[in-house]
């Protein structure tokens, strides 16, 4: 039995980075008592997996995990059960059972939505979201992405599939999947750059709100959309 | 929810910001407006190394619940983050409520390996509590230090107000409840200290003074308010099955270097090896019953989710229910999904039969601690391991599937000579060569790897060896070479690997070992010129510490190469750890005659911990 665990990072969870937090849930999965399916050998793990790696500093509302039980368990029994075992600043929000045939929650990722606000104290003389549709207006949005081997010309505006300026800060989706992840961080890098501008390393504040799979139509549906409550 | 000391900019530069955010599950939150007593109960070194501690975990469960105080932690932060401290003036917090340490009424500092005493400064230089306790007033925490270490505490000293000698579970409900009537009815700081003195097991380090002879040996030694104790016994726990452990350890959220349940099986050792300092700092042996370890495994493993288990204590193999309580490990643990570590097990049939069950033969090595190369040597330090005895071991475990050896020794043992040196390149030989004879060369899974490590000995308070002369620098590494060019003259030396410990550090952490109070002036002047850290090699920095001796008038040789007279009265004399002085001098006069000494179990040596009234004094001997 597979099953799709969402959950909120807030507070000083944070600075909790993806490793750790895998250690986290390992635990918190123990010490609800979950009956939890591992693998062989003489080290047994227990079969879970993550969908998409979050960087140490962003909040999110949209984290999942995906788990094998090896007997049915009742959804809200679960998220009860892991709940009150939680850490503050990590919530879990929704437990899903996954029909047989779905794609793991790593393969299945295919956008995710981001909110970026601007940190306290890193206001500057800007208004945050001014000019952001002009950036987007653009026919292409070329990024320069350097990683430890080589520099590769990106395309931003491909993976931004949509995006709304809002009073507080300016929410974007964008392409979250293996092949052409982007991330907020290069995008603001290149609206600063557009605006004439370079960002400091902690201006922004990201909040991953979402994480989407898409379905037979096409369309994003938040990852747990795929299960059900059992 | 809980506001952090360190902003999210500077939690985002440092490495490991986890290692400052509390929060962890099974940290403890109380109103701080609802408790009398504020405790911050520090280990002076990073957080992976002081949440790995058990003694602390003890301490933290118990003070927590008591109802009127809450226990905090405090780790020293790491360079990178000591650095931005200084520089931005922030004090030093406590995990939990983030609060600093200043506005607490305890800190408690575990001093558990001496190289840790400039971090102390740190810790105080950083909470701005003043080195010093005598400049302290009522607007500082109350400086209070425990742990081995405190077994001498001279050398640290003037950095206390109160040192809490021995066992931490008897002796905090009295001292708080004096603390707490002390405040109500407006008593003075001093007064404070002076009441705590005479509280049993409480050292009270302003109150006692000492005077030298011209050669610089301790000539008195007392209290300078007659109604304090001349002599301060430990405080010691009677019975570990009717006591405080935690059964809800805090979980932290980074991988620290104990990952897992530990569980004290017993406390104290039989064996009296006589290098060993813990093994008479903690006599008598007293071992926890059958129910309390089984009712605290289960508790432990479901409240954290820890995937493993270890057993903690001197020599596991002592342990009189061992076979029974691995058994129902096993079970439990099965059912559980949880690894099982059994650190200090002796190698025999029993406890190769147990590893091959809870570890991967393939993966792990074995470990023997010969400590010292040669019988003759062996006899001296009275570790009553013979080498037939490795040599059965091993043989058993090579015919199990093991092929990788991990040998502990040390060098610079009193009497030592060359040969005894060379003995450790000879029985390593001899361990490989028994696995070529025993393993036939289509079982073999490639060479056996046999890794033997020396440490340098260093001469501990407490122990029937601190009257010896340790060795110098030069001697060390004399000896390590010994060993080297011994091991390249082996017929298998592609299958040892020989490593050897620094020798500079052992120099200063002996000086510190058996220092006197006249070291605290050294020890602050190498921390105001930036020594923190000397436990960790990169940081430690020998060519300050010796300027600092020089600048203080204090020669090393004095405290490290001299050896004491019989008579000499040493720094640590006033405090009683139950085993007499009579008894550790008989042992140093039956070192030298090389003779063996019996263990607890097999006949009672009288070594004075019997007036406790517990543990193995009182069990039948076999």
């Amino acid at each position: 039995m597979k099953y799709r665990i969402k959950f909120s990072k807030y507070g000083s969870i944070i600075f909790i980075g993806h490793l750790d937090m895998m250690r986290y849930f390992q635990k918190a999965i123990r010490r609800a008592e979950i009956p939890i399916a591992y693998s062989t050998g003489f080290s047994p793990h227990q079969i879970m997996s993550f969908a998409a790696p979050l960087g140490v500093g962003l909040y999110s509302n949209g984290e999942y995990l995906d788990i094998e039980l090896t007997q049915e368990v009742s959804t809200a029994d679960m998220k009860e059960a892991l709940n009150r075992t939680m850490a503050e600043g990590v919530e879990i929000l929704s437990v899903k059972a996954l029909p047989k045939n779905a794609e793991n929650a790593m393969a299945s990722v295919a956008a995710a939505g981001y909110f970026i606000q601007i940190r306290k104290g890193h206001e500057a003389d800007l208004v945050f979201g001014e000019g952001f549709d002009d950036f987007m207006a653009q026919s292409s949005i070329p990024y320069e992405k350097e990683t430890k081997k080589s520099r590769k010309l990106l395309d931003l505006k491909e993976g931004i599939y949509d995006y709304e300026v809002k009073e507080d800060g300016i929410y974007l989706l964008v392409n979250a999947s293996s092949s052409g992840n982007i991330k907020p961080g290069m995008i603001m890098e290149a609206y600063y750059a557009y605006l004439g501008r370079k960002p400091s390393e902690f201006d922004f504040v990201v909040t991953r709100e979402e994480t989407y799979t898409k379905n037979e139509d096409g369309q994003f549906i938040s990852l747990d959309e795929v299960g059900k409550d059992i | 929810m809980r506001k952090l000391a360190l902003t999210d900019e500077i939690l985002l530069k440092i490495d490991k910001p986890a290692r400052y955010i509390g929060g962890e599950v099974n940290s403890i939150m109380k109103d701080r407006e609802r408790v009398d007593i504020r405790f911050a109960m520090c280990f002076p070194d990073v957080y992976e190394i002081g949440m790995s501690h058990l003694g602390i975990q003890i301490i933290y469960d118990m003070l927590n619940k008591f109802e009127d105080v809450w226990c905090e932690r405090v780790y020293s932060p790491w360079m990178d983050l000591d650095e931005i401290m200084r520089k931005e003036q922030i004090p030093l917090f406590a995990l939990e409520s983030q609060d600093p340490v200043k506005d607490f009424d305890f800190l408690g500092i575990t001093l558990q390996y001496e190289m840790c005493y400039t971090n102390i400064l740190q810790v105080l230089d950083l909470s701005g509590i003043p080195f010093f306790a005598k400049e302290r007033t009522w607007e500082d925490a109350v400086v209070i230090g425990g742990g081995p270490c405190v077994y001498n505490p001279e050398p640290v000293a003037p950095f206390f107000d109160l040192f809490y000698i021995g066992e931490g579970e008897t002796m905090y409900r009295q001292l708080f409840d004096l603390y707490k009537t002390c405040r109500k009815t407006g008593k003075s700081r001093k007064e404070f200290l002076m009441e705590a003195g005479k509280l049993p097991g409480i050292y009270a380090p302003e109150f006692y003074e000492t005077t030298y002879h011209d050669d610089g040996t301790i000539a008195t030694f007392y209290p300078v308010i007659p109604e304090l104790p001349r002599k301060i016994m430990k405080e010691m726990v009677r019975d570990l099955s009717d006591t405080y452990y935690p059964e809800k350890p805090v979980v932290p959220f980074i991988r620290v270097t104990q990952d897992r349940v530990v569980l004290e099986i017993q406390r104290g050792c039989i064996r009296g090896c006589r290098f060993c300092q813990a093994g008479q700092l903690y006599r008598p042996v007293r071992e926890r019953s059958l129910e309390f370890l089984k009712e605290y495994a289960v508790k432990m493993l479901k409240a954290t989710g820890h995937e493993e288990i270890s057993l903690s204590s001197l020599s596991s193999s002592d342990f009189s229910k061992l076979p029974e309580f691995i058994d129902y490990l096993i079970e439990e643990c099965r059912k559980r999904h949880v690894n099982i570590s059994l650190p200090s097990l002796r190698i025999d049939a029993f406890s190769l039969d147990v590893m091959s069950k809870v570890q991967d033969v393939k993966k792990s090595s074995l470990t023997f601690a010969p400590e010292a190369g040669t019988q003759r040597m062996r006899n001296v330090i009275n570790k009553g391991l013979t080498e037939e005895v490795i040599l059965n071991g091993a043989k058993l475990a090579f015919e199990g599937g093991w092929n990788k050896v991990k040998l502990y020794f040390m060098l610079g043992l009193p009497t030592e000579t060359d040969e005894d040196a060379r003995g450790i390149a000879l029985l390593a030989n001899e361990i490989a060569k028994l696995y070529y004879e025993t393993v036939p060369k289509e079982k073999r899974n490639g060479k056996v790897q046999i890794t033997a490590s020396t440490s340098f000995f260093i001469p501990k308070p407490f122990t029937p060896f601190q009257w010896a002369p340790m060795c110098t620098r030069e001697q060390f590494l004399d000896k390590a070479h010994t060993v080297k060019t011994a091991v390249l003259e082996q017929l298998n030396k592609k299958s040892i690997k020989y490593n050897w410990h620094e020798a500079d550090a052992s120099v200063l952490e002996g000086i510190l070992a058996r220092g006197d109070r006249k070291i605290a002036d050294v020890i602050y002047m190498a921390y105001k010129k930036g020594c923190i850290y000397d436990a960790w090699g990169e940081y430690y920095k020998h060519d300050v510490w010796m300027e600092c001796f020089e600048a203080c008038g204090l020669s090393m040789d004095f405290y490290t190469t001299r050896e004491r007279s019989l008579d000499e009265i040493f720094p640590w004399d006033f405090i009683d750890c139950g085993v007499t002085k009579e008894f550790l001098k008989r042992e140093w006069q039956r070192a030298l005659r090389e003779e063996v000494t019996p263990n607890c179990k097999m006949a009672c040596q009288g070594c004075g911990a019997a007036r406790f009234g517990t543990g193995i004094c009182y069990e039948e001997r076999s």
